[in-house]
């Protein structure tokens, strides 16, 4: 489909929906490839939440919770929740690059499916957050963090997890196409996700906030999330939570998903 | 197909800006065609409404025979892009820069491997075939990037400033290939800033300034439309600079250039030089410095932008030919033969 010798004009043609999925996976390789050249970038992803991990289970752990493995239980699934929104950030990040270095004009220049770029970006990028949904749970049961469901418990936190930071990516898409340069993304995350996983359930219990940071506290979509990976992968799942989760996850890819589309459109 | 490249009053806007402000350009198949303009000109905007990248407000285009609107994905299978910036994607090796662009372009793995390998060693990166994109050279860049739009062996390709930061000897290495490719029956648009680039590889340039095409022709058909050749005096003590001008300015009818030391004028009539000579001979100047030489490319620019000619220093024609103002009338009717518009 490359070569085309009659110089005459041909009815348009469009590339076929498998032809498309084809270009995706092979833009999803593009993404991987690299971290061939640099393996560093699969800790580059947990070093943070590693962090947070270790900090608050031996620093804060005592003082929250009666022990730091009391607090490791209750804290980590939240980990999980912010490394995740954090990680939804790579993907801006990656399309901001490609739309200052140039990339995304070269792939624009070329007979592929125009969704293909960015549809080969989110694919790559769920593949390093499942990546990195593991090693955090694996870290976490190294310093003691039991799974008190089963496998189908942590297959269902999996399967949450993506399927919100799928949801969450688009925002971070808009937002790789609205800032002028790749460090505004991380900026953008650490402005926005810092407050927001922070005012959450994830590291303290509701309870000991005042009353008006409670009322904000509980329908924060990550107190909620949280809840939800506790259930999973603790405690016993909860239909609750979940269901909020995954209702949010809908709401925030109905709306950002056509904001962040009419905006690439409108970028190049 | 006498035309691979053909637009008709392409106009885009963004904002208030007027990038493109109707621009016509016929390419025919095989031919270097310059496109030639400072910073802003509405270059780099035609190139991309030409590569299918940005949707002109108002007017056609076809590449290879295809409609850049109708047919976008048909132009995009004859094109090649190499845009002001290197695209290549600077994570990854140069192999996989050049794998990357054939299996978007449906060859098989081993295919777009050869491929690869071919161009890598026709480009002289074989050895950096390993490296990631972004531990090259400027100008390995450049030619990786330039390899990277000829994977799918395009039938016309657009440079966009393609040695734009270059040095010297990468920039001559880049024109060397250019001119390989040229003999191999590509059509190359090539955008650039500098006349020198656009002297060396095209066979016809068009100039292009706030969004028009204000003259169009051969390099010697555009050197020849600003009178030529340009007088220069250096009297050896510079107090008679006052007479020199005098002199220059009734010989020719144009108020010189004038530095601290010397005094310019186009001199486009024969017997320019013998007049002034003995003109200045009878005023008893001595003449430190007089040259007569060809206008550059340069010059031919300058005075077509009118945008160091603000002060009427700037070179007649010489040729009796209309004295408008640089962005003036006729510049968007595509007739690019009688746009000799040079500022008064």
């Amino acid at each position: 489909m490359t070569t085309i010798s009659a110089p005459a004009p041909l009815p348009t043609r469009r590339v076929s929906p498998l032809v498309g999925l084809r270009h995706t996976m092979t833009l999803a390789w593009r993404s991987l490839v690299q971290i061939k050249h640099n393996p560093m970038e699969l800790l580059d992803l947990s070093i943070q939440p590693l962090m947070f991990v270790l900090l608050f289970t031996y620093v804060f752990g005592g003082a929250i919770a009666d022990s730091p493995s009391d607090y490791l239980r209750f804290m980590l699934p939240g980990i999980m929740v912010q490394n995740a929104l954090f990680a939804t950030m790579t993907t801006g990040f990656g399309l901001n690059m490609d739309l200052t270095k140039g990339v995304f004009d070269r792939l624009r220049s070329l007979p592929i499916a125009r969704w293909a770029p960015l549809a080969g970006r989110i694919i790559a990028d769920t593949v390093k957050q499942a990546w990195s949904i593991a090693l955090l749970l694996a870290i976490g049961m190294v310093l003691g963090f039991r799974i008190g469901t089963g496998p189908l418990g942590v297959l269902g936190a999996f399967a949450l997890l993506l399927v919100f930071s799928l949801a969450a990516a688009w925002i971070s898409v808009l937002v790789g196409v609205l800032v002028s340069e790749p460090d505004k993304v991380q900026i953008f995350g650490f402005m926005v996700i810092f407050p927001l996983t922070f005012t959450s359930n994830v590291f303290v219990p509701t309870e000991s906030m005042p009353g008006w940071l409670q009322a904000w506290v509980k329908v924060n979509p990550v107190s909620t999330l949280a809840d939800a990976l506790r259930g999973l992968l603790v405690s016993g799942p909860e239909s609750g939570p979940i269901v909020t989760s995954l209702l949010w996850g809908l709401g925030i890819a109905l709306v950002f998903a056509p904001l962040a589309v009419r905006a690439v459109r409108r970028r190049v | 197909m006498s035309h691979a490249i053909r637009a008709e009053g392409l106009v885009r806007r963004f904002g208030e800006t007027t990038a493109l402000a109707g621009v016509d350009l016929e390419v025919g198949a095989g031919r270097v065609f310059g496109l030639l303009g400072p910073n802003g000109a509405g270059k780099t905007t035609a190139v991309r409404v030409l590569a299918t990248l940005l949707r002109p407000d108002a007017g056609t285009a076809t590449v290879g025979g295809y409609d850049v609107l109708r047919q976008a994905h048909q132009v995009r299978q004859v094109i090649g892009l190499t845009g002001q910036y290197a695209s290549v994607d600077e994570t990854l090796t140069g192999t996989e820069n050049l794998l990357l662009i054939g299996r978007l372009l449906g060859m098989s793995r081993g295919d777009a491997r050869a491929r690869a390998r071919q161009l890598l060693a026709e480009f002289h990166l074989s050895d950096a075939a390993d490296r990631a994109a972004k531990t090259y050279s400027g100008g390995m860049r450049r030619r990786l990037d330039l390899a990277a739009s000829l994977v799918g062996r395009p039938r016309v390709l657009f440079l966009d400033e393609p040695t734009t930061g270059l040095d010297p000897r990468s920039r001559t290495e880049l024109w060397g290939i250019v001119r390989e490719l040229v003999g191999s029956g590509v059509t190359v648009l090539l955008t650039t800033q500098y006349l020198e680039e656009a002297d060396q590889l095209a066979d016809e340039i068009a100039v292009i300034d706030h969004g028009r095409v204000i003259a169009q022709g051969t390099s010697e058909e555009l050197k020849a439309k600003v009178g030529g050749q340009a007088l220069m005096v250096r009297p050896a003590d510079p107090a008679d600079l006052a007479v020199v001008r005098s002199v220059l300015r009734e010989v020719t009818g144009v108020e010189p250039d004038l530095t601290q030391y010397a005094a310019t004028v186009p001199a486009g009539g024969g017997d320019v030089l013998p007049t002034v000579v003995r003109r200045l001979d009878d005023a008893e100047v001595t003449i430190a410095e007089l040259a007569l030489r060809g206008a550059s490319l340069d010059e031919v620019f300058l005075s077509l932008t009118g945008h160091r000619a603000d002060d009427g220093t700037g070179s007649d024609t010489g040729t009796g030919a209309g004295t408008e103002k640089g962005t003036g009338s006729g510049a968007g009717t595509g007739d690019g033969t009688e746009l000799a518009e040079v500022s008064a």
